[in-house]
């Protein structure tokens, strides 16, 4: 797979950045809106063209909880964590989900549908719990409206296939 | 109306203004919004009535919000299916739509204007002043209300000292927590010596259940932009960052824009406002950590290392960003500074308390009647927030806790209620201003279970360099782990207080001198608490799940089938008119079955330190009804 990459879709970026001290992260950042993570094919042709050693490039990507290693799902989904969440039940919302998708946080399903996390706070406090799946809020969330979002039917139909 | 407000309504039209802040947008206000502009096209009165977006108004439970102005009639919960009617009877024939009218819950009467709504009524609003009243993506509506007005004062009529000099004397201190005199860090700065300085504003807002400068920056972009740049020519800058974090795209968005329509109207770039003054700002995502928010860290961070702090001194104001003096400032005090230019040092100082002068934003969140954003002066009481602008407790349930300034921040009992909140008395009673979260807590929460949930997000978030706050977080999030599980021995508290202690000594940075303050605010007024899961295995809020179970009683069930339908695990057994009975081994503790009886029922119990009552035989399980009685 590591084949495949095109790494000239890495230039317009090195080249805007060029000779800017410290943009790194920028740089990673839209490295990783180009490919949807860093692969260590990407991160080797980076070290190489900024010149940083690669270690310190990994350093950084582990670092930071937004950049990702391995490829995510088409459909993300974050569930917050956050404090006004947790005490409105939010653990049992996380719960729910793990149980619906069949990961756990942090990880993304064989299939490359489903990737979970989870986010300290989506600023939704007033409808805690909340959860966002791409880029849609759910609030007031209990357990069985997570099934309902994520219809187990319509997931054991997508493996059948 | 005020003539201000008027102002922004361009020369008596009517403006129908769509709040667009994250709560509502997630409620379909982006829809409701789309269905006015239509209708009010349909209807041909374009030309007498603008709708505009807004940002948070802050009563985001009331959401979607949509104000009218130059009347100030606040419509509440509203939904697509009203926007015809609101657009028929008030927008066409001023009669508004009392239906959709704020009710309060106490008197159960309906409020039209939003000046009049408790939430508000009881609110003083400086840093939020413009929030949700004007359109954050366009600078004439900032402008309309004085924006950009306190820059031309400081910049052509003030010299930097004397700019500094009136920031120190209106008491302003910072709102990013620790609570620093900003002009004094401004005046180290300034005397800082070298060329080159940086101006940061920290937008990395990581307390999580908080909101506020996110809020800001979405609502009110310039007010945050205006101050940095009168903070810049006070120190001595050319050159600004803005730090936002990672999840506020919108913020950054809104952002952007403001800063190109700043630069357009001569606000930022070469010699602002006709002065040889430069200025020039930067937006830097952040990308995923909570130490970022840490000054020191956040330098490292936007350096493109990793966000790790350093000792200090020396402090950035004289080796900051790549070695040059910097200041860094939170998002709300940058906010403030704008209107003490404008209005002066002596009428801020003369809100607040002797020691904190002005007013302070919390996100008050939790299991209160009225969550949102809310600002009052210092020195308000407890229960002045929670029970006159915040509505209570929700449900009725019982009020057991607050919880201030996040992770960083502590546990108050009831007892502090009536204290009058500023920087100096929450830091005395073991709590601290932090960020401005302010999350309410009832009977149903568990004091160790919070203290386990915060040191596990500090813990997670440790970047690592020092040993106490990566090692002894560990330990004492693994004795919180053990207590809530049934697992804790006699000594686990002393021990716990005995770690908090050395922690919070010897740690480099803010992190880990404040992750301690969960654990010991709530050990210090809710001892009794640790004790029942040590000793009797029991926790008596019913949360932590090792020591809980659900049971279903007899007595109460009318076999509805509802808990049983909807249990995700299907551990509930029974049938029509068959008493339902819960399958202890299959019962994930997910609390479905509690939530879902119905009131009126009300059968599900939470068990907890006592041993689950045995089910019911097979002839007691079955009720028989007589004829016509219903279920
Ligand atoms: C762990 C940690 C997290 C912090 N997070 C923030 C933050 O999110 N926003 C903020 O403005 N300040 C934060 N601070 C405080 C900053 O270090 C700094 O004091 C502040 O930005 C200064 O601005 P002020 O003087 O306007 O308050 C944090 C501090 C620590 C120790
Ligand atoms: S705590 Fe979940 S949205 Fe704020």
């Amino acid at each position: 797979m590591s084949n495949d990459v095109d790494l000239s879709l890495l230039d317009p970026i090195l080249k805007k950045y060029q000779s800017q001290e410290g943009a790194l992260i920028t740089m990673l950042q839209e490295i990783q809106a180009v490919y949807g993570y860093l692969s260590e094919v990407v991160l080797t042709h980076l070290s190489r063209e900024v010149k940083v050693p690669l270690s310190q490039i990994y350093g950084v990507v582990t670092f930071y909880a937004q950049f990702y290693l391995t490829p995510r799902g088409r459909n993300i989904i974050r569930v917050c964590r956050g404090t006004a969440c947790h005490v409105r039940g939010g653990s049992r919302i996380l719960e729910a989900v793990e149980r619906e998708v069949g990961i756990t946080e942090g990880e993304t399903t064989p299939d490359l549908e489903y990737s979970l996390e989870t986010v300290a706070c989506i600023g939704a406090c007033a409808l805690a719990p909340t959860m966002v799946i791409n880029e849609k809020t759910y609030g007031k969330l209990t357990p069985k409206k997570v099934m309902e979002s994520l219809s187990r039917k319509d997931r054991k139909e997508r493996e059948v296939e | 109306m005020s003539e201000e407000k008027a102002a922004v309504s361009t020369s008596g039209m009517r403006v129908v203004i769509v709040c667009q802040g994250t709560g509502c947008v997630s409620s379909e206000s982006p829809e409701i919004r789309e269905a006015l502009e239509k209708g009010i096209e349909q209807q041909g009165i374009g030309d007498t009535v603008q709708v505009k977006l807004s940002g948070c108004h802050g009563y985001c439970e009331q959401g979607p919000i949509v104000i009218i102005e130059p009347e100030g009639v606040f419509y509440c919960r509203v939904t697509r299916e009203d926007v015809p009617e609101i657009i028929e009877c008030h927008l066409k024939n001023k009669k508004p739509v009392e239906r959709l009218f704020y009710r309060d819950p106490g008197t159960g009467e309906a409020v039209a204007c939003y000046n009049d709504i408790a939430f508000y009524a009881k609110q003083q609003r400086v840093i939020l002043r413009n929030c949700g009243h004007i359109n954050p993506e366009m600078i004439d509506d900032y402008l309309a209300v004085g924006g950009y007005e306190a820059l031309r004062k400081a910049l052509l009529g003030m010299t930097p000292e004397e700019v500094i000099e009136e920031v120190k004397r209106s008491g302003l201190r910072g709102r990013g927590g620790a609570g620093f005199s900003t002009g004094v860090k401004w005046e180290f700065c300034h005397n800082s010596p070298g060329p080159d300085k940086y101006m940061i504003c920290n937008g990395d807002e990581g307390d999580p259940g908080a909101f506020m400068d996110r809020s800001i920056l979405e609502a009110d972009p310039h007010s945050v932009i205006e101050g940095m740049i009168i903070a810049a020519y006070a120190i001595g800058s050319g050159e600004g960052y803005i730090y936002v974090r990672a999840e506020y795209p919108l913020a950054v968005k809104r952002l952007r824009l403001a800063l190109k329509q700043a630069e357009e109207h001569g606000c930022i770039g070469e010699r602002i406002l006709g002065t040889d003054f430069n200025f020039w700002v930067h937006i830097m995502e952040g990308a995923g950590a909570f130490v970022c928010g840490e000054e020191t860290a956040l330098l490292a961070s936007i350096e493109g290392k990793r966000g790790m702090p350093r000792p200090r001194p020396p402090f950035p104001a004289q080796s900051g960003l790549w070695g040059k003096p910097t200041t860094i400032n939170n998002v709300k005090s940058l906010a403030t500074i704008p209107v003490i230019i404008s209005r002066g040092a002596d009428w801020y100082s003369s809100i607040g308390t002797e020691k904190s002068k002005g007013t302070a934003v919390f996100a008050l969140t939790g299991t209160i009647a009225n969550s949102g954003l809310i600002e009052v002066p210092m020195g308000a009481t407890l229960h002045q927030i929670i029970y006159d602008i915040g509505g209570g407790i929700l449900r009725g349930k019982a009020f057991k806790a607050v919880q201030i300034g996040g992770p960083s921040g502590g546990c108050l009992p009831e007892s502090a209620l009536d204290l009058p909140i500023d920087f100096d008395s929450l830091s005395g009673a073991g709590a601290m201003m932090g960020s401005g979260g302010m999350v309410v807590m009832d009977e149903t929460t568990c004091m160790v279970d919070t203290a386990r949930y915060f040191l596990s997000f500090t813990q997670n978030e440790s970047c690592g360099k020092c040993t106490p706050c990566r090692l002894g977080t560990k330990r004492m999030l693994e004795i919180l782990t053990r207590i809530t599980e049934g697992k804790g021995v006699e000594g686990d508290i002393e021990l716990l207080v005995e770690l908090a202690e050395e922690v919070k000594d010897s740690s480099l940075c803010g992190l880990g001198q404040t992750a301690p303050n969960p654990v010991l605010t709530t050990i210090k007024y809710f001892r009794d608490e640790y004790e029942e899961h040590i000793r009797n295995h029991r926790c008596p809020a019913g949360v932590c799940k090792a020591l809980i179970a659900y049971y279903i009683d007899p007595g109460e069930c009318q076999a509805c089938m509802i808990c049983l339908r909807q249990c995700p695990v299907e551990a509930i057994e029974g049938g029509k008119n068959l008493i339902h009975v819960i399958d202890q081994d299959k019962c994930t503790k997910c609390g479905t079955c509690l939530s879902v009886c119905p009131p009126r029922f009300n059968a599900v119990r939470v068990i907890s330190g006592e041993p689950v009552p045995s089910p019911p035989s097979a002839t007691e399980r079955k009720i028989t009804r007589a004829r016509g009685e219903g279920r």
